[in-house]
């Protein structure tokens, strides 16, 4: 178990491009923290100097507070899932998991060796499996055994790169979960690749948002969510995306192509010396108006818009709403969305409705929007400038005392 | 055949195909084998079967008076042939794991060369290198047989290892690192058992081509110092001026077959793969 710090850490591969760029995280003992961001924001690479695969450009890494930049990976004890897996396709279930072990001559007996891996073993469910070869194995349980070959040596951390892409959606929720109590068991400090919102939200104590090689913002998931630093980090955390509609500020109102929005003071004072804004708007802030009872109504505004179509999902249900932008953020909303790998740029509005609700495309329907969670952001710089750092900051540390919690818990449990 | 069934007709077709390729290739090696073990009284004869089964010819060639020159040219042989076979292996393993795991200018260069290489007629590049050997004193010694078979079997094991190379997970190597590895182990105890196989079939395609190789044999010797079993039996002489050396000659070619026979039964499958791995990805 072991702290890392990662300070102002620069990646150039030969070409000279920085895929990482200045990153700086300390990463507490026995935390579980996320990195996401689009493709080839440099997750992998961050991932990889942490262990040792990749040389360290410039910046400093400490493990437990030791430099280990110029440490081969093995001194580095560290553990690592990779996307494929990687299992030795010559070597059994067995030996798979006990390959660490067996690196080290004479460190363990050979009993230790099998009382390890059987207990690794039974952990993850693969007693059954042990002789077999990783080929003859389904997805999920060859993940299982880079798992086991990842927690029978005890390693000072866990790393992991996008463990469970290779899974089906089913598989995947069941992995998830189940990495997520291992690592609460063990409690050792883990990093997470991911490119999932759901493995994101659910598994990190605190979740890094990359892009482009650098770092954005690192928070607890409902910092991130509801806090955002930017509007990158707003835009790419959320699925459906948060909708950006353009306006201006005037007295507290704020005019937006779909209709004057009547902001609180703090709001208004915030984007009302910026000519043009980005009011950032999750789906889920909106209801249909019938839906919404008096004492809520009263928080937001009642609007009414056209609907273009409708998606049901069975459990949630979204509706659509066309509009006009604003030329002046049309290359700002353009760059945005290549920067989160979205297909192109939206001037759609997305609404979460009651999925009972019988709303359908081509009705005028009315809407209600609680404008008190609304974000605005200036999209000359992405800055939210309407951030309540504070909140911010409650959040996660929330998130940090539930982490302890969970930790005293399982170790009162191991004790027991 | 999509229905992976055959029906009854083109059953018996391909019976009688199979049957035809395997008369047509098995003749003459049937039919030195049973010469090998004829009389010289039936080697005028114009029959198939000896009347007699001897092992004389077998005795020539091994403790009789083809004796000398039989197995000088076994040893020269079996020598040459070795030693090429390491060395392209050994050359052919490094140019081809560079040629899977690096990125460097002049990649395809290396590979179009060596396609070129084994494209280019043996025996117009004989004469030349009869005269070059010659002035150099490589004529008639083994690393003067040595060389040009390395310009045989090199160009096939690059192509066959390094198809085989790209297929290799490398990953593993690094996931090794992670374990605990040192770089060396990582080496031996990932990558190693993985790339064996292939590096075994390429070493039995190259002794094959080196084995079996005659024009440069013949060309670029002149005595026993050097002249491998192929050439050797062009100077097999008959017990007297009068007399064919046929049955020597064919006890010769069956003995250098041997190995290439056993080779082929033992390793047939890796052999088949490794060739078509080279053909389908290279
Ligand atoms: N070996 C390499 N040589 C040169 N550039 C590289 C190399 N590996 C990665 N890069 C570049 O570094 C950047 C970051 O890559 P990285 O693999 O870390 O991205 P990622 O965030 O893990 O992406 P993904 O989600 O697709 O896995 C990319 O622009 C990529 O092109
Ligand atoms: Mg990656």
């Amino acid at each position: 178990m072991a702290s890392i710090s990662i300070r102002n850490l620069v990646k150039e591969y030969g070409d000279g491009y920085p895929a990482v760029n200045d990153v700086s995280l300390e990463i507490e003992d026995g935390e579980f923290v996320i990195l996401v961001g689009p493709s080839g924001s440099g997750k992998s690479t961050v991932l990889r100097m942490i262990a040792g695969l990749e040389d360290i450009t410039s910046g400093e890494l400490l493990i437990d507070g030791e430099r280990v930049n110029e440490k081969p990976p093995r001194e580095r004890n560290v553990a690592m899932v990779f996307q494929n897996y990687a299992l030795y396709p010559h070597l059994s279930v067995y030996e798979n998991i006990a390959f660490p072990m067996r690196l080290h001559k004479g460190q363990f007996s050979k009993e230790e060796v099998d009382q390890k891996v059987r207990k690794a073993a039974e952990t993850l469910e693969l007693t059954e499996h042990l002789d077999r070869k990783p080929a003859n194995l389904s997805g999920g349980q060859r993940q299982r055994v880079a798992m086991g070959r990842a927690i029978v040596r005890e390693a000072a951390a866990f790393l992991f790169d996008e463990p469970l892409s290779n899974l089906d959606a089913k598989l995947r929720g069941q992995m998830r979960t189940e990495i997520s109590q291992l690592q609460r068991r063990l409690n050792t400090t883990s990093v997470y690749v991911t490119h999932d919102q759901t493995e994101a939200m659910t598994l990190g104590d605190r979740v890094a948002v990359l892009k482009k090689g650098e770092l954005q913002q690192v928070a607890s998931p409902r910092e991130l969510y509801e806090q955002p630093l930017n509007l990158f980090v707003a835009g790419f955390i959320g699925a459906p995306s948060m909708n950006f509609l353009p306006g201006s500020v005037e007295g507290t109102t704020l005019k937006t192509p779909i209709g004057e929005i009547e902001l609180n003071e703090k709001q208004a004072e915030a984007g009302r010396d910026k000519e043009v804004v980005l009011a950032g708007i999750r789906p889920e802030f909106f209801d249909e108006a019938s839906q919404v009872d008096a004492s809520q109504r009263a928080k937001g505004q009642v609007f009414t818009a056209e609907l273009s179509h409708t998606e049901w999902l069975g459990n949630e249900q979204y509706a659509y709403v066309n509009y006009e932008n604003d030329p002046r953020v049309t290359d700002v909303l353009q760059s945005l969305a290549e920067d989160m790998d979205a297909d192109e740029l939206r001037t759609q509005l997305v609404v979460a409705v009651d999925a009972m609700s019988t709303i359908r495309g081509g009705d005028t329907a009315e809407l209600w929007v609680n404008t008190r969670r609304i974000h605005l952001f200036d999209p000359a710089t992405g800055e939210n400038l309407t951030r309540d750092a504070e909140a911010g900051a409650r959040l996660t540390e929330m998130a940090r005392e539930d982490r302890q919690r969970e930790a005293e818990r399982a170790g009162a449990k191991l004790s027991s | 055949m999509a229905a992976g069934k055959l029906t009854s007709k083109q059953r018996v077709a391909w019976t009688f195909l199979t049957i035809g390729v395997l008369l047509y290739a098995l003749f003459p090696v049937a039919s030195i084998f049973v010469t090998s073990f004829k009389t010289q009284a039936d080697l005028g004869s114009n029959q198939f079967w000896p009347t007699t089964w001897t092992w004389d010819n077998y005795e020539m060639i091994f403790v009789g008076g083809a004796q000398e020159l039989f197995l000088t040219a076994l040893r020269n042989s079996i020598g040459i042939t070795l030693i090429a076979t390491a060395v392209a292996v050994v050359l052919s393993t490094l140019c081809a794991y560079a040629i899977a795991r690096l990125n460097f200018p002049g990649k395809r260069i290396i590979l179009g060369t060596a396609l070129a290489v084994s494209i280019f007629p043996v025996i117009s590049v004989v004469t030349p290198l009869f005269n070059l050997w010659r002035t150099i004193g490589l004529y008639d010694t083994w690393l003067g047989l040595i060389i040009p078979y390395l310009s045989l079997t090199l160009p096939i094991s690059i192509w066959t290892l390094s198809a085989f190379f790209r297929q290799i997970p490398w990953e593993l190597e690094q996931a090794a690192l992670v374990d605990g590895a040192t770089q060396w182990q990582a080496f031996r105890k990932a990558i190693v058992p993985l790339a064996a196989p292939g590096v075994f079939t390429t070493a039995i395609i190259a002794f094959f081509i080196a084995w079996n190789d005659f024009v440069y044999g013949i060309s670029l010797t002149s005595t026993e110092a050097a002249r491998p079993v192929p050439a050797a039996l062009a100077f097999f002489t008959g017990a007297s001026q009068f007399e064919e050396p046929t049955g020597a000659i064919s006890a010769a070619a069956i003995v250098v077959t041997i190995p290439v026979v056993v080779l082929v039964l033992l390793f047939q499958r890796q052999i088949v793969s490794g060739l078509t791995q080279g053909a389908v990805k290279g």
